[in-house]
């Protein structure tokens, strides 16, 4: 048992390409019904650091502890297994197929009857859970059975994440949820991510947009060159704290500076909300 | 169970406006209704034949049009799976020609039992659709490249299988009469009514599982109509086929392959699957499918379904020569699922595509040879039809992307 019941933690966690060395010994862990941000410069790691917590990537050093109990993740599915879902950047979601299709995609539920390519899918049943979801959720769709691809980026990337939510995950990963989005769209996720926050997840969210991460996250986990570079109560915090952080710049420095050096998607800092 | 709440569950202004006039002329435009849009075509299609021709539409060409367009269209119902993924066979005139041909010289010249034959025939189309899907797969190779490289080796072993002789005579009753066999019309009319009985129990099924689960958003207006329309069309195929020489076994063999291969694009995990590796096969792979798995099923059942077409061709025609599977059927049989909303840029489509289209290409064939066209005519204006519903494909494809639907 961790010291302090973390839901998830990854103790002195390293991760080399070759002679890269792209985590260098990070300990990191979320709790239950925290949203923790997970920010850092291009290259910081925090992919890295996201993919080996979801199984794509196995680390080379470190230990790994799920409620407690220590674990190994050898693949995406012992991830999912653990009870670990990731919503990825790039929106992995079926253009052509309706929302119920992309809910239940690859875990669609079948009818009873004979074994084998001809049972039939239980559209009734996936639809009616689909509804129950999104409606937990709060998440507002012209219809479940619209295609994903009329839909808005929101709604696609509510969607995304409501699709995570089906195998009863304890944690979900983030990856980037509000880069694509206008700022309507991004409000509705945000709210999403509190109001999973409210059913009791652990939640780490990748973002390069410090408005969001401020306005949603408890706490700020810093990487930068792959090891922990600062990590903030977001109460009690300042940008310019994280941003000198994320830069490794002498606190105090501009926050102009620190901008520049982000990726270039990343939109003007602004102070605390 | 109770009925949702409108937070989630459809709105209802959304529906009424996709079927208010506007949202309809968007839906036939933009592609949601593309099979509708080909059923006007076709229906335009014959009109214009009819009046140049009044022996087209009468019961003996109709039911010609129905046995011309068997084998193409089972060698179609296999190419809108590879379609659906987003990929393509150009091998399937060469497998169907190659499966015939093995079927024949097992069944004449070894003597083996002709539903053995058959059987065997069947298999080699799809173990040549296994290796070409696990090739495709397992070294990235554009399906293109593996199934054009196909066409050529197949040819090759077709010459090489048919021999010397070059041709092989179908005589086996049981092989023949797969194509030559009609039905007296008591035996049309059980059909006919075990169809439209299936159909409607299937329908009225969903609606009251659905109402059960408390999601009751079909209207009963529309299914009723749905139901009449369906049952008209069947009785009315049964009649004019009864009315000559009754409903041939080819035109039930091609119809079960249909319905049985749209149930399965369209109601089982394994269709579902198909669709979303044509729609997005990175979402597929990360939604733990088994994206190559998918692929290959997809190549084995258009190798499949080339062989029975090819089989049924060649007992249409009582024999197996060096240019069976040959000519033009290969892009007759892609063109007609894509003429007829069966997208070549994958995930969109049905299998009732490879019928309808079936119908469309054999229809203007048909008429063409009715009003004695020559072939350079009728290739230049079916390749004008292709390009057109193509272009059709294209224009609904940026409409959707234009109005934010990709």
């Amino acid at each position: 048992m961790t010291a302090n019941g973390a839901l998830l933690a990854l103790r002195d966690v390293v991760k080399r390409f070759g002679p890269v060395q792209a985590l260098g010994g990070v300990d990191f862990e979320v709790r239950a019904g925290e949203v923790v941000g997970l920010v850092g410069d291009n290259g910081a790691g925090k992919s890295t650091l996201v993919k080996t917590i979801s199984g794509i990537y196995e680390p080379d050093e470190g230990e790994f502890f799920f409620d407690g109990e220590p674990v190994t993740i050898r693949g995406p599915n012992d991830a999912s297994a653990l009870g670990i879902a990731t919503v990825y950047q790039d929106l992995a979601l079926c253009d052509n197929l309706d929302v119920v299709a992309n809910l239940f995609l690859g875990t669609e539920l079948v009818a009873a009857g004979p074994p084998g390519l001809a049972r039939q899918l239980n559209e009734t049943a996936m639809e009616h859970r689909s509804h129950e979801l999104l409606e937990q959720l709060a998440v507002s769709i012209p219809s479940v059975r619209a295609e994903v691809g009329t839909m808005s980026g929101g709604q696609r990337q509510q969607v995304a994440v409501a699709r995570s939510l089906l195998g009863e995950p304890k944690v979900v990963l983030l990856d980037e949820p509000t880069a694509a989005l206008g700022v309507a769209q991004t409000a509705q996720v945000l709210d999403l991510i509190k109001r999973l926050r409210e059913r009791g997840l652990g939640i780490v969210v990748i973002s390069h947009n410090l408005a969001d991460v401020f306005e949603v996250t408890d706490r700020i986990f810093v990487l930068r060159l792959g090891r922990a570079a600062g990590d903030f109560d977001v109460r009690g915090t300042t940008q310019e704290e994280v941003v000198a952080a994320i830069t490794g710049a002498e606190f105090g420095g501009r926050e102009d500076d620190g901008a520049a050096a982000g990726d270039p998607r990343e939109r003007a800092p602004q102070g605390p909300r | 169970m109770t009925a949702h709440p409108p937070a989630a569950a459809p709105a209802p202004d959304a529906l009424a406006l996709e079927r208010s006039p506007p949202g309809l002329v968007r839906r036939f435009t933009q592609g949601d209704l593309a099979s509708l849009r080909v059923v006007v075509g076709l229906a335009v299609i014959w009109i214009i034949f009819e009046i140049q021709n009044d022996r087209f539409l009468s019961a003996v060409n109709l039911t010609n049009l129905m046995l011309q367009i068997t084998a193409t269209g089972l060698i179609s119902v296999g190419v809108v799976y590879v379609l659906l993924l987003g990929e393509i066979d150009l091998s399937v005139g060469a497998v169907s020609g190659l499966a015939a041909a093995v079927m024949a010289v097992l069944n004449v010249k070894h003597g083996w039992n002709p539903y053995l034959a058959i059987v065997a025939g069947v298999l080699t189309g799809t173990a040549i659709g296994l290796a070409q899907g696990a090739l495709f797969t397992r070294f990235g190779i554009p399906s293109f490249v593996v199934t054009l490289a196909g066409l050529l080796a197949w040819q090759g072993a077709l010459l090489y299988v048919l021999g010397e002789t070059g041709t092989i005579n179908l005589t086996d009753p049981k092989i023949t009469g797969l194509a030559n066999t009609f039905y007296p019309p008591a035996v049309g009319w059980v059909f006919a009514l075990v169809v439209i009985g299936a159909y409607a129990a299937g329908t009225l099924g969903g609606w009251r599982r659905r109402r059960a689960a408390g999601l009751a958003d079909q209207q009963v207006g529309g299914l009723v109509v749905r139901l009449a329309v369906v049952a008209a069309a069947v009785l009315a195929v049964v009649a004019i086929l009864n009315s000559d020489r009754g409903v041939p076994l080819a035109v039930l063999i091609l119809i079960a392959f249909v319905a049985g291969m749209q149930y399965v694009a369209g109601r089982t995990r394994f269709g579902r699957h198909v669709f979303a590796v044509g729609g997005n096969a990175e979402a597929a792979r990360r939604a733990a499918i088994r994206i190559n798995r998918v692929r290959v099923a997809g190549f084995a059942i258009a190798g499949s379904m080339a062989a029975i077409g090819g089989i049924l061709a060649a007992s249409r025609l009582l024999a197996v020569n060096q240019s069976s599977g040959g000519s033009d059927l290969l892009l007759l049989a892609i063109a007609g699922p894509v003429i007829a909303g069966t997208s070549l840029f994958g995930g969109r489509g049905s299998v009732w595509s490879a019928l309808l289209g079936a119908l469309v290409i054999g229809s203007i064939s048909n008429g063409m040879d009715l009003l004695a066209l020559e072939s350079s005519v009728k290739f230049m204006v079916t390749g004008a039809v292709l390009l057109a519903a193509v272009i059709i494909d294209a224009i609904a494809r940026q409409q959707r992307q234009a109005a934010g639907r990709v």
